[in-house]
């Protein structure tokens, strides 16, 4: 704004250029009188500016920079010493506890879209039951009116779901997507018909798209916390059957549950929650808080009842710390609860313990690391073997030198590879380091190396006598499982291939082992 | 007077059509079981046979026909049935443990918003071990093998203590050890005089496991006992020709309708 009163000012000045060039004194005081019209009109048109300004903060987030907080609004939010700032964070708080409860099954249900079609098929809702109250004389804003408005429309708008996929040959997708649409649509342009009405005051009824913490009053956040209780106690009773219907649906038919009937029940919390929400985030992102908690607790643990929990909490806190940020930024509650919830979703799906990114990534790492481990020391064992010293003693065994050049022509593994994985076998106390460069298996290294060489062998015999696989083949497809093969198939192995092949010690290898090393 | 004759038979199914948009998938279906039969029932893909069971339980909505369990209608008996559905049909990744899928068996038992309690928790571990996965009990079920799932379903329809059994395609891809050990199960319910009604795809052990058979290709080919119904003629009937004309003239029907 500072921008356009700069290039404005610029203007009125550029055009008063050519006067100040020429002065002949009988202008003068023509002149002076034109420069006065001119002051004034730079006067007149600054506060036409600074009225456009003021319009301008007061609908929107331009032209204003955030500022800092001062210490008497961190202690308004932090102590919750401001008796509004406590109702509001308190509501936002139960709204994103009951919000994680509901998701939680939502998400399981695999109808998390369907809450996101209802969110926004309430605002024509809203819309209409202003209308009606005004035209009655009742109080328009009625917080109970528009949202008894809100919950009819959302549920015509889930009947409409439901008619649109059953009666015609669309997907539900396609019917979530029209429904969504259609009914928002109708919603913005009846606010906007209402905005332009005379009668009553419509000013704050866009605050149920975007949601808007401010106007909530003590009333409001007891209506959220009672609403919020009762959907976790739905929630609690029905654990069990909802969990039931979520996991096998044909099971729990067949046990006589009323499946409708449950699926009414869970989509009714989500209206219930949803219509609650609609206040403090608004109808376009109040599908966040059933979603995001829910998918954020699914990194972190493998029970439901511990999921549930967890999402109610990480609902929770999105709505405690997001609404404190609204209310010390003075910006908009639902964009920042948003925006909470979704660092925490972050975060979870990161460092979550049970199914995080890193978590599988260290588990992969681990594996992998593995994989090289047993295929260097399965390659020293076949080393030796070629040698012709395995049924020496292990003293001399131990003795018994390989070069780097020839391990790694041996395996196909890069030189880098190959020594970082000597190195890590050498601390781990599998290999020795002679003083001549050259290696040397431990007697822990030597152990482990024919333990390796005997499981892989077992395991390829195994194919070959079961599975019908060409010898030749088999290397390759032993390597692929033997690296997760445990303890009891191991044993299992033995038992079925030592009847057979009457194997004693360290089994032979069944094919020809293929790059043979000098057999010095 | 048929359910008065059909009151010791655990299912009787008459006249049973079953249609999806007007295409029938199991067309005047009629049979008996008389109890403690081990019944398989054997058709190719797409002939119905699951929608047979699930059309049992009024778990898909019939066109016409009358089914009676142990002479009564499903609503009625569904406490002496057990359900064991395809592997397939749900996410094996779901945040449960298989003690708490087994618990699902004792649902109708513990009742309406109550909390699953220790004894149940027995019953289910009691059941978990007779098919041999009793240490697998906490485990989650994402971390299970085919078999062990399909155990673990087993489990559930075993702990419900039921009379007549519905498994759908319970030997479907499960290791040789699993096999083993359902035919055991089967064994062992039929010698306490429990009737099993199971889909099965391998014919070569069906003489082997089943007392009578169901030949079903949308109707019924044949069914009786396996001795004298599993004959090459009739697996030809079953297999070979598909109802073409039947197919055809449900197939135009539905094509014309979509063009209203």
């Amino acid at each position: 704004m500072t921008f356009v009163l700069l290039i404005a000012m610029f203007l009125v000045s550029f055009s008063d250029l050519p006067v100040t060039d020429s002065v002949p004194e009988f202008e003068i005081s023509d002149l002076k009188s034109r420069i006065s019209d001119r002051q004034l009109q730079i006067s007149n048109f600054k506060s036409q500016i600074s009225n456009v300004q003021r319009v301008i903060a007061s609908n929107s987030l331009n032209n204003r920079s955030l500022t800092w907080p001062t210490w008497s609004q961190w202690r308004r939010v932090l102590f919750l010493s401001d008796y509004n700032t406590q109702v509001v964070i308190l509501g936002t708080m139960m709204l994103g506890m009951a919000a994680g409860t509901v998701g939680s099954f939502t998400l399981l249900r695999r109808r998390a879209l369907m809450g996101d079609a209802l969110s926004h098929a309430t605002l024509p809702g809203v819309g209409l039951a202003f209308i009606i109250a005004t035209r009655l004389g009742m109080d328009g804003k009625s917080l109970p009116i528009l949202l008894t408005g809100a919950a009819v429309s959302g549920i015509a708008g889930v009947a409409a779901i439901l008619y649109v996929r059953n009666l015609t040959r669309l997907k539900e997708d396609a019917a979530l997507g029209i429904v969504l649409s259609v009914f928002f649509g109708a919603g913005v342009s009846m606010l906007t018909v209402i905005q332009q009405m005379s009668t009553g005051n419509a000013a704050g009824l866009e605050s149920f798209i975007y949601g808007k913490t401010a106007s909530m009053d003590f009333s409001d956040a007891t209506l959220i916390g009672l609403s919020g209780l009762f959907s976790v106690i739905v929630i609690g009773l029905l654990f069990k059957e909802l969990t039931l219907l979520c996991f096998d649906e044909g099971f729990a038919g067949s046990r006589g549950y009323p499946l409708l009937l449950l699926d009414v029940v869970l989509m009714s919390l989500v209206v219930l929650v949803t219509i609650i929400g609609l206040q403090a985030v608004g109808n376009v992102l109040v599908i966040a808080l059933f979603v995001m908690p829910a998918a954020a607790a699914r990194f972190w643990t493998q029970n439901l009842k511990q999921m549930t929990l967890i999402s109610a909490a990480i609902g929770g806190a999105g709505g405690l710390v997001g609404s404190a940020i609204s209310a010390l930024l003075d910006l908009p509650s639902g964009p920042m609860i948003v925006l909470v919830c979704s660092s925490l979703f972050f975060v979870s799906m990161v460092v979550g313990i049970e199914r995080g990114v890193l978590v599988r990534f260290i588990r992969r790492w681990e594996l992998n690391r593995n994989v090289d481990r047993q295929h260097l020391l399965r390659g020293l064992y076949e080393l030796l073997e070629s040698r012709g010293l395995p049924k020496a003693a292990a003293a001399r065994q131990i003795q018994s030198r390989f070069l780097f050049a020839e391990l790694l022509s041996y395996g196909s593994w890069t030189s880098h590879r190959l020594m970082r994985e000597i190195e890590r076998c050498r601390r781990a106390g599998l290999l020795l380091r002679n003083e001549d460069a050259s290696l040397s298996l431990t007697e822990v290294g030597l152990g482990e190396a024919s333990r390796l060489a005997h499981e892989h062998r077992l395991w390829e015999m195994y194919l070959i006598t079961h599975a019908d696989v060409a010898p030749g083949r088999v290397d390759q497809s032993a390597d692929a499982i033997e690296h997760v093969l445990e303890p009891e198939l191991i044993a299992r192995l033995e038992k079925l291939l030592q009847q057979k092949l009457a194997i004693q010690g360290i089994a032979p290898s069944p094919h020809p082992i293929e790059p043979l090393g000098d057999a010095s | 007077m048929a359910s008065v004759a059909s009151a010791s038979l655990p299912l009787s199914v008459r006249d049973l059509t079953v249609a999806w948009y007007r295409k029938p998938v199991i067309w005047d279906v009629g049979f008996d079981v008389s109890p403690g039969q081990l019944v398989g029932v054997v058709g190719p893909n797409g002939a119905g046979k699951s929608t047979l069971l699930k059309a049992i339980m009024d778990l898909v909505p019939k066109a016409s026909g009358r089914i009676e369990i142990f002479g009564y209608p499903y609503k009625q008996s569904r406490q002496r049935v057990g359900y064991v559905p395809q592997r397939e049909s749900v996410d094996w990744d779901f945040p449960v443990s298989v003690l708490d899928v087994v618990t699902m068996g004792l649902y109708g038992k513990i009742g309406w918003c109550m909390p699953v309690r220790k004894k149940h928790r027995d019953a289910a571990r009691q059941a978990l071990e007779r098919v041999g996965i009793g240490e697998l009990a906490d485990r989650q079920i994402s971390q299970l093998s085919g078999g062990q799932q399909q155990r673990t379903f087993l489990a559930r329809a075993l702990v419900q203590d039921a009379d007549l059994y519905l498994m759908d395609e319970p030997f479907a891809a499960v290791d040789a050890a699993t096999e083993k050990a359902i035919v055991e199960i089967l064994r062992e319910m039929q010698r306490a005089g429990k009737t099993a009604i199971v889909i099965h795809h391998d014919l070569h052990t069906v003489p082997e496991y089943f007392d009578s058979v169901v030949l079903l290709n949308m109707r019924v080919v044949a069914s009786g006992p396996t001795g004298s119904v599993f004959t090459r003629e009739n697996l030809e009937k079953t297999y070979g020709g598909r109802l073409t004309l039947l197919d055809e003239a449900t197939e135009a029907m539905r094509r014309r309708e979509r063009t209203l």
